[in-house]
């Protein structure tokens, strides 16, 4: 992937291959400003790559497609609409009555009971990007794309809510690729880390994270992982 | 006195009338002590605006004014707000416009009086046009800038829910944009407030503008002038209140909080 800046070419990826299975969790970590949010919108068809492709059970990209969802890191929800409006926003093919049991549904799932009729503007931080995952699991896609979607959020919610995205992953097995700053965040959640190197990136190394659900953030096996991420993300930062 | 502490209900009542109070005492002595003959007293425009209220031409003129400024307002909305979310969604063609726009926007409305009666004669129309002036370039500029400054995050959630140009254009950017909307079409009664005097001076005889003009020419009446510009202060007051009210409603409040 090539940009065009001021006139100059600024390559952001670079021979980047991932194969992704279906129902996978993976989670991507890099240097800031590496390019992990611009794959994230190339997988979500929201920008074309200059050269290669994405294909996605044997099928181009081309444009974005509510089969697969992108969740953005803070105000990705709509405040003109309530947590029902906001839910029920990609449902509007749907019968008046299907579309209230799939905003019943999440709204229960994501634990907003009580809440249906309140505005954005009256949420917690944690309470939004609920919301957010909310509304894009509600159109039932394949694929979610969580770009930082917890990096706004103070530290308790945040552990809180990975805990919530496992317990819903597990429930309903969206094939997951998130890109995080946080190396716990990838630890605890990924199946598969994806470590991308500093711009022009490349993928520096893909770690498997062999430890099953749910993952004790003081076990021996926790911890030796966390480390070998530590020291790729050091590499790669001073590459 | 803390400044941090709130002031008890008493308190914002009382301060604000007393300051009135103290400003009617000094209007009242200031005519009392340099005795002039021309300029009335608040106990004359009183009665003044007594006499205006029993002669039933008040209600008619106000009547008027508001008339007239709901026509030219209505019309620089119905006009104006597509004008401007078009503008705003095809930033190529905002470009083109936006030269001739930015060079007829600051000339005041009163400067094309007389090209208002050149086109419309006297009467009603002048006066409804001037008004549309006035309140159609807040409006376009509001909704302009409004569909530009919708954050392309919500945009991109639309596509993202396969939605179409067109129902992105309903579904996200309008409601996005609405609170800027609004400010601008306050911002434009206001106008179309002050403009609707100004322009019922010249091309009607009837409305606040003509009771006011009319008041000094026929035998120089300023116990009436004062009344009348306190009425019209009152109803502009009372229309600008009305729109604030509108920017409580819940799905644009959003908008207008300014914590984030």
């Amino acid at each position: 992937m090539v940009f065009d800046r001021d006139g100059k070419s600024i390559a952001v990826l670079e021979d980047l291959n991932l194969d992704v299975s279906d129902g996978e969790f993976i989670c991507v970590v890099g240097p800031s400003g590496c390019g992990k949010s611009t794959l994230l919108n190339l997988m979500g068809g929201f920008l074309s790559p200059t050269r290669g492709a994405i294909t996605i059970d044997g099928e181009a990209v081309h444009g974005p497609d509510p089969r697969r969802i992108l969740v953005f890191q803070e105000r990705g929800v709509f405040p003109w609409l309530t947590v029902e409006g906001n839910i029920g926003f990609g449902l509007s093919r749907l019968s008046r009555t299907e579309r209230g049991q799939r905003i019943a549904h999440y709204v229960q799932m994501m634990r907003l009971q009580g809440f249906e009729h309140t505005y954005p503007s009256d949420l917690s931080g944690g309470m939004k990007q609920r919301l957010q995952v909310a509304r894009a699991l509600a159109v039932n896609p394949d694929i979610l794309y969580l770009d930082e979607p917890f990096g706004a959020l103070d530290s308790v919610t945040r552990h809180l809510m990975r805990g919530e995205l496992l317990r819903i992953w597990q429930a309903e097995r969206r094939t997951i690729i998130f890109v995080t700053h946080d190396i716990d965040e990838a630890v605890q959640l990924a199946d598969r880390v994806v470590v991308l190197s500093s711009r022009p990136a490349r993928i520096e190394d893909v770690l498997a994270i062999d430890i099953p659900h749910p993952r004790s953030m003081s076990a021996p096996r926790y911890l030796e992982l966390r480390d070998q991420l530590l020291n790729k993300i050091g590499l790669a930062y001073t590459v | 006195m803390n400044s941090l502490a709130k002031p008890a209900e008493w308190e914002k009542l009382f301060w604000p009338l007393l300051a009135a109070a103290l400003l009617l005492a000094l209007w009242h002595y200031s005519v009392v002590w340099t005795a002039t003959k021309v300029f009335p007293s608040p106990l004359s425009v009183e009665k003044g605006l007594v006499q205006l209220i029993q002669k039933h031409v008040l209600w008619a003129d106000i009547g008027d004014s508001l008339r007239r400024v709901a026509l030219g307002f209505g019309l620089a909305a119905v006009v104006g707000i597509p004008l401007g979310l078009t503008l705003g969604w095809y930033p190529a063609l905002n470009q083109v416009v936006n030269p001739v726009i930015q060079i007829l926007r600051p000339i005041s409305p009163i400067a094309w009086i007389p090209v208002a009666i050149i086109f419309f004669g006297v009467g009603d129309r002048p006066a409804v046009f001037l008004i549309f002036l006035s309140a159609f370039f807040p409006i376009l500029v509001a909704c302009v800038s409004g569909v530009a400054n919708v954050p392309a995050i919500f945009r991109r959630a639309g596509r993202n829910f396969g939605l179409s140009r067109t129902q992105i254009l309903a579904r996200v950017v309008f409601p996005a944009a609405l609170p800027q909307i609004l400010i601008g079409l306050r911002i434009a009664l206001g106008v179309a407030w002050l403009v609707v005097v100004a322009a019922e001076m010249i091309a009607v005889d009837s409305g606040l503008g003509y009771l006011v003009i009319d008041s000094r020419n026929s035998g120089k009446r300023y116990d009436l002038v004062v009344a009348a510009m306190l009425v019209i202060g009152l109803i502009g007051l009372t229309l600008d209140l009305g729109f604030r009210w509108l920017e409580k409603i819940r799905s644009v409040r959003w908008g207008f909080r300014h914590e984030s």
